[in-house]
């Protein structure tokens, strides 16, 4: 168990070492020059202008370049935005928001996914099931701006239940809607995967045991099928927390709400590349650590999962 | 599949060769053509409805995408009138105008070619470049498979949205549908990579491998002709997916503002500009997404019907 995390944590040195050389070297591609943007519309002078080149290394060839921004990393030093504020600062001030928003959507999606999967598979073929899958089958191929912009629509402008925008104000009440909505968009793929476990379960001999034991229905279920069931629910959903950590970018921009998907969406289109290159640092280490723990998840839930 | 539609198997066990002309072999099919995965998929897709409705929702949109004029005479840009903003439907206009005045069908119609040539590109360099670095990972092993395993961490490491963001700021100034493509299916390889790597370790074992290496084939001609064409199948799930997903994406990005600019006719952008008069013309914006949703549900349904198909498993469950 001990080698096998030491393995995995090893083999995400290169990894490390790789994503962010290739995102550097993406922003370094950029066009424009980020010096002559951070003075603004007023051009500085030459010698100015090479003094602070000099100061952000920017003078340098690339790969020494991304070496002086691996130092600053390793000493916890992101580097600083446009407008002067330390990356650290916007992580700090981010990265909650999103991680709010992510805790709430897999908590509607695990928990919905769970109960209609369930009972979808126990009543299988029946016409519930069938609609159940179509609407399945919707979720799962309506892009998520189209889901946002329909929620935004029904229940904000027209019912009122909601407001439609997040902005300043970001606390758990208030991202409800943008939670839904990311929920739902998860929702299919968990919900068949619940129907199929379920199904595989009920088939299995303890059940059959269980049931002939006399055992009534109330306890084979929860005790017998879904404990055994709840397994690539769980895992899925933990990678989908982790794809929500990163990957929110659309619902953050639609609803404004000032999470890291959102800022690193407007970094991106005013070319600022310390910022760019940090998030998507920060973004592979929790990506990475969150698939390490799923891994490892699996071994915790299935004890006939050993790691070798 | 019903149980009296499987072609009949006969077991023959070998005692001693007896009659000279008998192949002493266990397990023989000696009635019907030789099953083989593909013709058994297709037997059994032909027969579901939901594989009809899909590849004939797939036709309609490529139709569109070949030959809009046969959708609708209409031009999507040039015949816009402010005096029929967000208009109502009329006749000849059967779903109203947009903030712009322009025809919502026309502008539909048009915006398929987009859609789908992004998603068919995307779709190629994806499974192209997920199909080589998965195959010579899984077959070749050792270090290389190491290298081009972690390769594809780095590449799936990093959400591919942002990525595609990136790319095309990088490429501001050559915004087409190549550089699109490229920017969706660089950096979307890697779950194919990762599956067709399994699939060819899966297949590698096989006693036919096995066998022709003993006939002294070259590893490389073992790879491109026995193992490859035995490890296609989850490819082409995975490829109808992407397909949808490559759609999606190409929505995704114009929709952010990063996509083809000019006039480039895209549901994404149609959705895009729609969103300011979301409150007085939510049709505008509606109308678009069901295009792009009822092409994806196209693709997925496609995509999960090959997979149920191609797998025995499954279809003995059903």
């Amino acid at each position: 168990m001990l080698a096998y995390i030491l393995r995995r944590v090893l083999q995400l040195i290169p990894v490390f070492f790789g994503s962010t050389l290739l995102i550097y070297a993406m922003v370094f591609l950029m066009p424009g020059d980020p010096i002559l943007a951070l003075f603004g519309d007023k051009p500085p002078s030459e010698a100015l202008l090479a003094t602070v080149r000099a100061q952000y290394h920017l003078d340098q060839p690339f790969l020494v370049q991304y070496y002086y921004y691996m130092l600053g990393i390793f000493q916890g030093d992101m580097g600083t935005t446009f407008s002067g504020q330390s990356v650290n600062a916007v992580l700090e001030r981010t990265l909650p928001v999103t991680g709010r928003l992510a805790v709430m959507a897999i908590g509607i999606e695990f928990l919905l996914s769970i109960i209609v999967g369930t009972i979808s598979a126990l009543r299988k073929g029946k016409a519930s099931d069938h609609v159940n899958l179509v609407v399945s089958l919707i979720f799962l191929s309506m892009p998520i701006f189209v889901m946002c912009f329909i929620a935004q629509y029904v229940f904000a402008i027209q019912l009122g239940w909601f407001r439609p925008t997040v902005g300043g104000q970001n606390d758990w009440g208030d991202l409800w809607l943008p939670a839904i909505v990311l929920g739902l968009s998860l929702y299919a793929t968990s919900m068949r995967l619940m129907r199929g476990s379920v199904l595989d379960t009920l088939n299995q001999d303890w059940v059959r045991t269980a049931y002939s034991k006399g055992l009534p229905g109330y306890r084979v279920l929860p005790v017998h099928v879904l404990r055994n069931s709840l397994i690539p629910v769980i895992t899925n959903s933990a990678t989908n927390f982790g794809v929500l950590l990163v990957g929110a970018t659309v619902t953050e921009y639609i609803f404004n709400i000032p999470g890291v998907g959102n800022t690193l969406f407007a970094a991106t289109l005013k070319h600022e590349g310390p910022t760019i290159v940090s998030f998507v640092t920060v973004f592979v280490i929790l990506y990475v650590l969150v698939n390490l723990v799923v891994d490892l998840l699996y071994g915790l839930l299935d004890p006939r999962i050993r790691y070798a | 599949m019903p149980e009296s539609a499987k072609p009949q198997r006969r077991i023959e066990h070998y005692v001693a060769p007896v009659i000279e002309e008998q192949p002493p072999t266990d397990a023989v099919r000696v009635s019907g053509k030789p099953s083989n995965l593909w013709r058994d998929a297709w037997y059994d897709l032909r027969r579901r409805p939901l594989f009809w409705i899909s590849m004939a929702i797939v036709a309609v949109i490529l139709l569109m995408a070949v030959w809009p004029t046969l959708f609708t005479h209409t031009s999507p840009t040039d015949q816009c009138l402010l005096a029929n903003q967000n208009g109502g439907p009329e006749p000849g206009h059967p779903l109203g105008f947009t903030f712009l005045g322009c025809d919502i069908y026309a502008r539909i119609v048009w915006g398929a070619r987009t859609s789908l040539s992004v998603g068919l590109l995307s779709t190629i360099i994806g499974s192209g470049i997920g199909l080589v670095m998965g195959a010579l990972a899984g077959y070749y092993g050792g270090w290389l498979d190491s290298l081009l395993s972690r390769i594809g961490d780095v590449f799936f490491s990093i959400p591919y949205i942002l990525a595609a963001v990136v790319v095309m700021t990088v490429f501001a100034q050559y915004r087409n549908v190549l550089t699109m493509s490229l920017a969706i299916g660089g950096f979307a390889w890697a779950s194919t990579a990762r599956v067709v790597r399994a699939e060819i370790l899966r297949v590698r074992q096989a006693e036919f491998v096995t066998a022709s290496t003993a006939l002294g084939l070259g590893r490389f001609k073992i790879l491109t002709s026995h193992v490859l064409p035995n490890a296609l199948a989850p490819l082409l799930v995975l490829a109808t997916l992407a397909m949808a997903g490559g759609i999606v994406a190409e929505a995704t990005l114009t929709f952010l503002g990063v996509g083809m600019g000019g006039d480039v006719m895209s549901w994404g952008r149609d959705i895009s500009d729609a969103q300011r008069s979301l409150r007085i013309a939510p049709m505008s914006l509606i109308y678009p997404s069901i295009a792009l949703t009822i092409t994806v549900l196209a693709f997925i349904m496609l995509g999960e019907l090959v997979r149920d198909a191609m797998d025995p498993r499954a279809r003995a469950t059903r």
